[in-house]
């Protein structure tokens, strides 16, 4: 049994010590590398990839997070423009609006003076004319009664002319009665 | 006279070992693992035996390098991690660690592995770079490859098959997990040989992660020797221009396929890992 597991370990080493095979298995450097990479793994794992990963996923939440608020904020940013722009449209809107209605005022008054104005000017014609009828009136009024006299001493002249003795009485007469009368 | 059938058997290995030496020696000599630590061209130093429980635990070559691996790592990863305490916005080296950590978490744990990546990332990233500095190391001048040794592959290979088993296990349940094993609809007279050949499956598998790694490291290094040992078998300078300027093509192709090997060690991994936790797929 001994000697089995001596030609296995033969076998295995390739001639014990001194050999020099490219295939040898050597139990003691098994043995080292195992203890060296447990101990390098438990090291490395304290001292480097926790932290490192850990630093790793802390940046690429950092990063994430940076990006969702900038999106965020983007968003925000175009919905207050969004919002501007329609501020600025009523606003553009109440000017048009009032600018309008500026305009609607002024041509309402503008005509209504129009109408004033044009009322006035038919009133004073109206009243130039009553004037202007009234003073014909008396003008000729006057120079009715003035051809009446200008006829009557016309009348006189005539009459005196052509008046005679008995005529005259009876005139004369006449005025005295009247006169008597009044 | 069973003992002196095993005495023969090493007899005959040491024989054969002695006699088979001749040119090829010197690269073997790079190649594999030793009790002295070179420092070529001011000598060596020679390196401690030591056994424990009747286990040959000697310091070797490749010993060394493992840790002066692990130190390089530690310290470098403390380096990264400190940066990341000052500001989380990396810079300069931590940054370079950085992209190499992101990658293996997005482009390997997280497509491969799916959900409950995050437990064995930490497992992912120590082999990762694990293997990436160990065949850099390599690469330095009078620096040794740990992965072009068998042991070395074998105990990463192992490592993977108990995390790969386990993550099944502690996903579906060890029943769960075996039952999981065998596909659904498959006619009851096959589950035997099924299962017999899933179980297979999962050996082969870190068998072959240790293979290839073994064989990709080994292989860059023993044709760059090669090439730089034309001119010493050939005896002749004239060689020597298209052995440095093949050498160095080979040397570049190396740091490729120290990255590729690398990558590909812990792909497979997490993808074995994904396909033992999740069974359904």
């Amino acid at each position: 049994m001994a000697e089995i597991l001596n030609l296995a370990l033969l076998a295995f080493s390739g001639g014990g010590e001194s050999s020099g095979g490219l295939l040898d298995v050597n139990p003691g450097l098994i043995f080292w590398v195992l203890v060296t990479f447990v101990f390098l793994m438990i090291v490395l794992t304290k001292i480097a990839w926790k932290p490192i990963l850990a630093s790793l996923d802390e940046r690429e939440a950092l990063i994430k997070d940076s990006l969702d608020s900038a999106e965020k904020a983007q968003k925000e940013a175009e919905k207050l423009l969004k919002k501007n722009e329609a501020n600025l449209a009523k606003a553009e809107e109440q000017a048009q609006k009032v600018i309008a209605q500026g305009r609607e005022y002024a041509e309402k008054v503008k005509s209504q003076m129009l109408e004033e104005s044009k009322s006035e000017a038919a009133r004073m014609i109206k009243e130039a004319t009553a004037q202007i009828e009234r003073k014909n009136q008396e003008a000729f009024n006057k120079l009715k009664d003035q051809v009446a006299e200008i006829a009557i001493e016309a009348a006189e002249k005539i009459i005196r002319e052509n008046l005679d003795k008995e005529k005259q009485t009876k005139l004369i007469d006449k005025y005295l009665k009247d006169l008597n009368k009044n | 006279m069973i003992f002196s059938v095993s005495e023969s058997v090493q007899d005959t290995l040491i024989s054969s070992k002695i006699n088979s030496g001749g040119e090829s020696d010197w690269i073997m000599h790079h190649v594999l693992d030793s009790h002295e630590f070179d420092f070529a061209p001011f000598g060596s130093i020679p390196l401690p035996h030591i056994s424990l429980f009747g286990l040959d635990i000697s310091i070797t070559k490749h010993v060394v390098f493992l840790w002066i691996v692990a130190v390089l790592l530690i310290i470098a990863f403390k380096i990264a991690a400190n940066a990341y305490k000052k500001s989380l916005v990396p810079h300069g080296f931590t940054n370079f660690m950085e992209v190499m950590i992101i990658f293996v978490r997005d482009d390997i744990a997280k497509p491969t592995i799916g959900k409950g990546y995050e437990k064995f990332l930490p497992y992912l990233l120590t082999v990762f770079f694990f293997i990436l500095f160990s065949n850099f190391l390599g690469l330095v001048p009078n620096g040794s490859t740990i992965t072009s040794n068998i042991s070395v592959t074998a105990t990463l290979a192992i490592i993977a098959f108990i995390v790969i088993q386990g993550g099944g296990m502690m996903k579906n349940g060890v029943f769960g997990y075996f039952r999981g094993l065998i596909p659904g609809g498959v006619p009851a007279w096959l589950l035997p040989i099924m299962f017999i050949v899933e179980i297979l499956g999962l050996f082969t598998k870190p068998f072959a992660l240790a293979v290839r790694l073994f064989a990709n490291m080994t292989a860059g290094h023993i044709i760059i020797f090669s090439l730089i040992g034309l001119i010493f078998i050939l005896k002749t300078f004239y060689v020597a221009p298209v052995s440095v300027a093949f050498a160095l093509f080979i040397y570049l192709l190396e740091i490729l396929v120290a990255l590729i090997q690398a990558y590909i060690f812990t792909m497979l991994t997490a993808l074995f890992i994904g396909m033992a936790v999740h069974q359904e797929h």
